[in-house]
């Protein structure tokens, strides 16, 4: 199971838990388990067959650059963002 | 387009003519009638001084002046700075202490410092400070550019 | 997680301070700015602005205008294919709205600001242009103007999008007040946190919206030829973005559009977007010439993309000793007149970098009839300071404590973890605090009457993210470098500098340059203090593929295996055999023999979140009769990780200094009741000269970021953060004044002076 941090304006889905569990070769599947127990959720991160735009994946406080299709393993821990810039 | 004007002046030393129309600055004139185009256009209303060269021995900015003023001028630019490819020492201290980043205001800095040397030798920091305050940089926070200044007049000195 | 380590080895080439190679071009005036490019058959494009703030458009005339002697071609709105709103994803690096870039660089049924582009005109000369468009005729319909985030977000508010994708991070099923979308961030249990405070503290903090203020206007040729392919020479933060906004807005293929950087005259996050492309190579279309735009100085403040104005309240809860128990933060930020400004960058900047157990942090992103907000420096981050650090140095004095033990006993340190949900990457915190409480000017005596000294410190993140460059390596063993991060301040020498210290040889023997869009792969634009951070990464690793190629030549000459090879500081050797050694020259000699020149392409993205500390101390002294203030000693410390060019480290550190000193004192756009920008000049928009600030003594640090081979943390931004801060905590200790609101324009603290005056009456 990979470890999960919910952003607060998330956490109205997994009844305020800020961290979950769920398993998932990939960030997708890791989704589609989430929406099983806490449903809603994947509407807030999924857009179609992507990631939803402004939303980004912090692996291991590093951002992944696949999306839903970033490999998963037990170890990781990841966070959900909104995609940015500098100047 | 009204009847343009025949200029005859002189531009880093040489002799130059052009035509103008009479609504066109010298800045204007200088970079697209000439293609002298070291001499840059910040703000075309006297508020920047990026457009700066000496005429007549007076650092002005050139923006503000009319093309058709510059007849029987002496208008020293950048590009005369500059002598058989030997840097002035203004343009040796800039590179070497780091005076520029973005290069935009450089020209006209260089211009007005040229100005200030010419009369003043030997200034100090409150002096070039309040010399230059006509010219903007958003670069560099002026530091590294006053002491560019500051060390071409010592290196001028020893010369 | 501990403190990153010194890195054991020295460097030949990182530290030193060699002349930069288009210095040169610089100081002769001879170096390409967009202005300065010509070509042959070019005409000239001037824009008509809307003159009101928020109106729909009935009708546009420009039949007067086509007919004038000399002008060529004129377009509105109508000529343009619509373009639907679209969230085109950027990846990691966030969306743009594409129907909004569309809509912002030509009006099509609205107008949403002083200045929205409403049709452009060509012409044989830009005179003749500027008559032909003051004849286009346009009715408009008055629409109240919003002006101000607070009036924005009122119930009452007039609604200026009936639809908007939000442009910040949140619930997408509800928008949260008319004109804005609401972030929330945060953990813990704030009215637990405020129970356990002793003293609290709450405070409302304005500032007005400003601009980057680069010296150098925006300027673009565009060429949209018959076999539909479409150059672009301008100066830009980003071709590839460029590129594919123009591609995106003109609907052309993006192989069909190559963009060509020019030299880069002031951007700080100004030039990251596209405004004047798609006009420019609309008027090319339909006069069959290439078309120069050139925005004069007042349509740059009007109408291109300056940084919010905010209104930001804060509460704050600390312990007797000093801990930080809770803080409450509602920040509202301009995103102008489409969603998507910096309120996300503004929030997790406001409290990062220190440990707040229980926090909540409310961002909006606010729509107003003002020009689109775009990344300046450090985007929002100066705003959130400047309410922040004002509200810890309060803390710390009622508490009696110093102002860096305050902060010491609060530090986010390597590995604690950010308010936005994920651990601090290292970094050395409390070497910075000791460093700065040890320097002279702490503890300097202030000699005369209304002088005042205050500190602010800011945590900012570096982005990383994709970059791609190409080594060549010549016969004569010099070597090439291209990249396609355009070079604002120098970075093409930093990046002569990584590849020398990694390839072993001399900075002599490189030369680096910025490539156009077919010429090198695709990088994100130079921002967010990426460039020598995120192209320096991948230079390295290029350069150690460079390396292993030349050792297996090297073998191929010595007959022998290529694991036998090793290669240290240029010099290739025989791991049997000490006398045998080739240099990286002798290597390159024998390249046509050994299967050609070596070219080496490569991507990579680096690790984001890169964190940076910056902290800034300065003397001031208050006139109470004038209300000015003169800096008097100004002293900026930052961890850079490790300074590849320490000249031009010590330049972004002074430079942004002196952009967050002009936003402290003195910049500021001044609306109108009926929304016209009334300072667009650079007269009235007051930017810092050189009789405003003392020279900026600098203090780099080195904690190195274990991201990158030679330690190296992105340092652009940072400087601009502590500024405002650092100023009104410098006059507070001069004549006692808390200052609320920037900029701190002489009358303002005239006022305030006079107002504590009447009050200790």
């Amino acid at each position: 199971m990979t470890t999960v941090r919910i952003p607060q304006p998330m956490q109205v889905y997994t009844q305020d838990m800020e961290v979950v569990q769920a398993g998932g070769k990939n960030v997708r599947k890791l989704i589609n388990e989430l929406e099983k127990s806490y449903p809603g959720i994947k509407d807030v991160l999924v857009e179609g067959d992507r990631l939803r735009p402004g939303v980004a994946i912090v692996l291991d406080g590093k951002i992944s650059q696949l999306g839903l299709h970033q490999p998963l393993s037990e170890e990781n821990e990841v966070v959900f963002i909104p995609a940015v810039s500098g100047g | 387009m009204s009847k343009r004007t025949h200029v005859t002046t002189t531009i880093n030393n040489k002799s130059v003519d052009f035509l103008c129309e009479p609504r066109q600055s010298l800045l204007e004139v200088l970079r697209d009638v000439l293609f002298l185009t070291g001499t840059k256009d910040g703000c075309n209303d006297g508020n920047c001084g990026a457009c700066s060269v000496i005429m007549d021995g007076v650092l002005v900015d050139s923006c503000c002046i009319l093309g058709v003023e510059a007849e029987d001028s002496e208008i020293e630019t950048i590009e005369g700075l500059a002598q058989n490819g030997e840097l002035h020492p203004l343009q040796k201290a800039f590179l070497e202490q780091t005076g520029m980043q973005c290069g935009i205001c450089t020209p006209g800095f260089l211009m007005a410092a040229k100005a200030l040397l010419d009369k003043n030798p030997q200034p100090d920091e409150q002096q070039i400070r309040h010399w230059l305050a006509g010219n903007l940089c958003r670069c560099t926070g002026y530091d590294k550019l006053i002491r560019s200044v500051m060390i071409a007049s010592e290196s001028m000195a020893e010369a | 997680m501990n403190n990153p380590e010194p890195l054991a080895k020295e460097f030949r080439v990182l530290g030193t301070r060699p002349i930069r190679p288009d210095g040169l071009d610089k100081v002769t005036g001879r170096a390409l700015f967009s202005d300065d490019f010509y070509l042959p058959d070019m005409i000239h494009g001037r824009i008509l602005r809307s003159p009101h703030a928020h109106a729909k458009i009935k009708s546009i005339d420009t039949s007067a205008a086509a007919a004038l002697p000399g002008v060529r071609a004129v377009v509105t709105g109508a000529d343009f294919p619509p373009i639907e709103s679209k969230m085109m994803s950027q990846g990691v690096a966030g969306m743009i709205n594409i129907g909004d870039v569309a809509d912002n660089c030509i009006a099509r049924d609205k107008v949403l600001y002083d200045g929205h582009a409403v049709a452009g005109v060509a012409a044989d000369n830009p005179h003749v242009a500027e008559e032909a468009v003051n004849l286009i005729k346009v009715e408009y319909e008055l629409l109240p103007p919003v002006m101000d985030v607070r009036t924005a977000m009122a119930a009452d508010a007039p609604v200026i999008h009936e639809d908007f994708y939000p442009g910040a991070f949140i619930l997408p099923t509800e928008k949260y007040l008319p004109n804005a979308t609401r972030m929330q961030m945060g953990s813990g249990d704030l009215e637990k946190g405020f129970a356990e405070a002793d003293i609290i503290v709450e405070r409302e903090f304005t500032s007005e919206t400003i601009h980057q203020g680069y010296i150098e206007s925006h300027i673009t040729t565009v060429k949209w030829d018959e076999n539909n392919h479409i150059t672009v020479w301008t100066a830009t933060q980003g071709i590839f973005n460029l590129r594919d906004l123009t591609a995106g807005v003109l609907l052309v293929p993006m192989a069909n559009v190559k963009v060509v950087p020019l030299e880069v005259g002031g951007a700080f996050g100004g030039k990251e977007r596209m405004y004047l492309e798609p006009i420019a190579a609309m008027l090319s279309k339909k006069s069959h010439h290439a078309v120069k735009i050139a925005l004069r100085r007042d349509e740059v403040l009007r109408a291109t993309g300056p940084s919010s104005g905010t209104y930001v309240k804060v509460k704050f809860g600390a312990k007797k000793d000093g801990t930080l128990v809770a803080a409450d933060l509602h920040l509202a930020y301009e995103a102008g007149a489409y969603a998507g400004g910096p309120i996300f960058l503004g929030a997790i900047s406001s409290t990062s970098r220190y440990n707040i157990p229980n926090i909540q942090i409310n961002g909006f992103d606010v729509i107003v009839n003002k020009p689109t907000m775009r990344p300046y420096r450090a985007p929002g981050a100066p705003q959130a300071l400047f309410a922040v650090e004002q509200v810890i140095d309060e803390l710390a004095r009622e508490l009696e404590m110093d102002i860096i033990d305050f902060r010491m006993k609060n530090l986010t340190k390597t590995g604690d973890l950010l308010v936005a949900g994920f651990p601090c990457a290292p970094i050395d915190t409390v070497n910075m605090m000791e460093t700065v409480k040890a320097h002279p000017h702490y503890t300097a005596p202030l000699t005369g009457e209304n002088q005042g000294r205050g500190l602010a410190y800011t945590m900012w993140f570096n982005l990383g993210e994709a970059s791609s460059a190409q080594i060549s390596i010549n016969p004569d063993g010099s070597v090439q470098v291209t990249t396609s991060c355009p070079d604002m301040s120098g970075t093409r020498m930093t990046f002569a500098m990584q590849a020398a210290e990694a390839l072993g040889i001399d900075v002599e023997h490189v030369t680096a340059s910025v490539g156009d869009t077919e010429a090198v792969g695709f990088s994100l634009p130079t921002v967010g203090s990426r460039t020598t951070y995120a192209t320096g990464a991948v230079i390295y690793d290029i350069a150690q593929e460079v390396l292993g190629e030349m050792s297996a030549r090297v073998a191929l000459l010595w007959e022998t295996d290529s694991e036998l090879v090793i290669v240290d500081k240029g010099v290739f050797s025989n791991k049997e055999d000490a006398n045998l050694t080739m240099s990286f020259h002798e290597v390159c000699e024998k390249l046509h023999e050994t299967g050609g020149p070596i070219t080496v392409h490569n991507s990579k993205s680096s690790q984001s979140f890169i964190p940076g500390t910056c902290v800034h101390l300065t003397d001031v002294e208050v006139d109470p009769e004038t209300g000015k203030v003169d800096i008097l000693r100004y002293t900026v410390f930052q961890d850079v990780g490790k300074a590849v060019h320490p000249d031009y480290v010590e330049g972004q550190m002074q430079g942004a200094a002196v952009q967050g000193i002009g936003m402290a004192l003195n910049e500021g756009y001044f609306y109108d009741a009926e929304g016209h920008l009334k300072n667009a000049s650079l007269l009235d928009y007051r930017m810092p000269t050189t009789l405003d600030i003392p020279m900026i003594e600098t203090v780099i640090l080195e904690s190195p970021n274990p991201a990158h081979p030679y330690g190296v943390r992105g340092c652009g931004e940072h400087s601009i953060i502590p500024p405002p801060a650092a100023i009104a905590n410098a006059i507070h200790d001069a004549v006692g004044v808390r200052m609320n609101s920037m900029p701190m324009a002489p009358h303002k603290v005239c006022a305030a002076i006079k107002q504590k005056q009447a009050a200790d009456a």
